[in-house]
């Protein structure tokens, strides 16, 4: 069925090398991928497995030192000020740490109005910007009229990673970019979020990257796994094949290193 | 049958603010460890958790003051010690504590032998330096971390190689009950899985005698200790086994707690996440009656009346709730269909 989808984000070779010479690192070598509409995609590796680096350059954040990214088709232009914002309105992100991913110094209401200003409702009539946060604001769970007048650090970590999707809602963007959003945050709030992404995807059809280090989570919510070890991504596929029948031996550590609940956990294996 | 390790009978103690207000934020905690057991706590983040770990060291320090409640190690009340013989002769020596964010700990411009040689100067003055050294090497290698480690600094060491050498650094003593408060939730599964190896090597090479894990992962807790406790709003809700826990919990908020858990198995993909509305009470004033009725599916009015008290049933298992277990049962098959 995937095939009358359009792909929305692909990479050929992408490479990024930190340093020169016997200094060389390489972050991220040689992958392809190729992310479609509307699907909803994860990025599974260890710490230092260069997730975070490739979710940079697909932002445009790092300058990619090798290969070519494809954005909805045709070559990606991010060359100058103005392509990257016409870029960033097309892709947003959610990061791993809520506490510092807010300006201490903003309101709650600035925040989300900046974000209608940003999707051109700059003059819009000021009832109509409180009606469209407040529907965003109730998408994720949150009262509008208990955040006005608040500063982002007043809220508990769970409130303020929902409040980032409540701009990615008004936003809109074609793609989500999240990069470990439940890490820092319990159990217990960790299906919230994971349920307003599935949501937006849902109802915005947006295509949404999510990396994280828990196959766990990646299993359940995602279309397609991409799983990655030292810079190249070593299998890719369906998340029930790539989960449930692992060829890589990496995989199949990585999964046997997750505490599961209906099978003995093996301890011995450890290195 | 097996001696008691660490007895705790009913207790509270407080935060103080600086608007002079109480906040209990452990309330009337019992527990009981017999030797060789582990124990873990789970619950949302602002239920008491950690608060109830640092309580149990039987050292207090500002905000946090100690009410009412006896702490009892290996047949000695800790409680009634005063604060610098606890320091003395119980941390470290009887009750260790790993905390939250440990690896952030170590002093980046010391070797690590500095901080056993520290412990050990605190506690034996008399081990010489030589001495001290002969028993980091032998313990390091028992627990299988390199003994280059003991020269190196806490930079040079990933996080968790970190989270193992304080683990290591803080039962050096071989204490008789180790508080772990989320040793691993900083590291990714790999790191995570040898942290676990090593707190299950140190019970079973006898260098301590009990444990108690807290953590917000439910499925570690499932694997690596023998009874869990579910505490809420500085109470314990629920307690049982580790397997009766998992597959049959009783409590609504443990049901709840059990509903978020994700494992890469095959069915997870089936499962409906259901997320507990709301966040845990403010425990300047927390809900008369049942804490948990405001957030509880099932409450009724009569909940927030009256004060509940745990209930036994089955073997080793309490749960504090108005209803029955025949009710509650009722209540989730109803839901399930």
């Amino acid at each position: 069925m995937a095939n009358h989808r359009k792909s929305c984000l692909s990479g050929k070779g992408v490479t990024k090398v930190f340093g020169l010479g016997l200094k060389k690192t390489v972050a991220v070598n040689h992958v392809d991928f190729d992310f479609l509409e509307g699907d909803f995609v994860s990025i599974v590796g260890e710490s230092g497995s260069g997730k975070t680096t490739l979710a940079k350059m697909l932002l445009g954040l790092l300058p990619e030192t090798e290969g070519e990214i494809f954005f909805q088709g045709s070559l990606r232009n991010i060359r100058g000020r103005e392509n990257k914002k016409k870029y960033w309105k097309e892709i947003q992100a959610i990061f791993q740490d809520p506490f510092s991913s807010y300006n201490l110094f903003q309101k709650i209401d600035s925040v989300l109005l900046d974000c209608i200003r940003m999707r051109g409702g700059a003059r819009l009539p000021y009832t109509n910007k409180i009606e469209m946060i407040t529907e965003a604001c109730s998408f994720v769970n949150l009262k509008f009229e208990e955040l006005t007048n608040k500063y982002p650090f007043e809220l508990s970590g769970g409130q303020m990673q929902r409040l980032m999707i409540a701009r990615i809602f008004l936003l809109k963007p074609k793609i989500l970019l999240a990069d470990e959003p439940t890490s820092m945050i319990d159990a217990c709030s960790r299906a919230t979020i994971l349920d307003m992404l599935m949501n937006l995807r849902n109802e915005n059809g947006m295509t949404i990257i999510f990396i994280t280090h828990d196959i766990g989570l990646a299993y359940y919510i995602s279309d397609d796994v991409y799983i990655m070890e030292h810079g190249n991504i070593v299998e890719h596929g369906k998340a029930e094949d790539v989960i449930l029948n692992p060829k890589d031996e990496y995989t199949k550590r990585l999964i046997s290193d997750v505490p599961k609940i209906h099978e003995v956990w093996d301890l011995s294996t450890v290195g | 049958m097996r001696n008691t390790i660490l007895e705790v009978r009913d207790l509270r103690t407080k935060y103080i603010t600086r608007f002079r207000e109480d906040i209990y934020a452990v309330d009337g905690v019992s527990l009981k460890i017999e030797e060789g057991k582990s124990l873990g706590v789970a619950g949302e983040s602002g239920c008491g958790k950690s608060t109830l770990a640092l309580s149990l060291m039987g050292y207090y320090f500002p905000p946090l003051h100690y009410t009412s409640g006896d702490i009892i190690v290996n047949g000695r009340n800790i409680t009634a010690l005063d604060p610098d013989t606890t320091r003395k002769n119980v941390l470290g020596k009887e009750v260790a504590y790993i905390p939250q964010a440990a690896m952030n700990a170590l002093n980046p411009t010391r070797r690590i032998i500095k901080f056993i040689q520290d412990v050990i100067k605190a506690h034996i003055p008399e081990m010489s330096k030589q001495e001290v050294r002969e028993l980091a090497t032998e313990r390091f290698r028992i627990l299988g971390l390199p003994e280059k480690v003991l020269d190196q600094y806490a930079v040079e060491l990933s996080g968790g190689m970190k989270q193992r050498t304080v683990i290591a650094i803080s039962t050096i003593l071989s204490p008789k009950v180790l508080i772990a408060d989320e040793p691993s939730s900083a590291l990714d599964v790999t790191s995570q899985k040898m942290v676990i190896k090593m707190l299950r090597d140190l019970m079973e090479k006898g260098y301590i005698k009990s444990m108690i894990f807290i953590t917000h992962e439910l499925p570690l807790l499932y694997n690596v200790t023998d009874d869990i406790m579910v505490m809420y709003a500085g109470q314990i809700v629920e307690r049982g086994s580790a397997k009766d826990m998992v597959f049959d919990p009783k409590h609504p908020y443990s049901k709840g707690l059990m509903g978020s858990i994700i494992v890469p198995e095959p069915g997870t993909r089936e499962l409906e996440l259901v997320a507990i509305p709301g966040t845990p009470p403010n425990l300047k004033n927390p809900p008369k009656g049942c804490r948990f009725a405001p957030r509880c599916k099932y409450a009724e009015d009569e909940c927030l009346l009256h004060e509940i008290k745990m209930k036994t049933f089955g073997e080793g298992r309490e749960y504090r709730c108005k209803f029955s277990i025949d009710y509650l049962t009722e209540k989730y098959n109803n839901g399930k269909s």
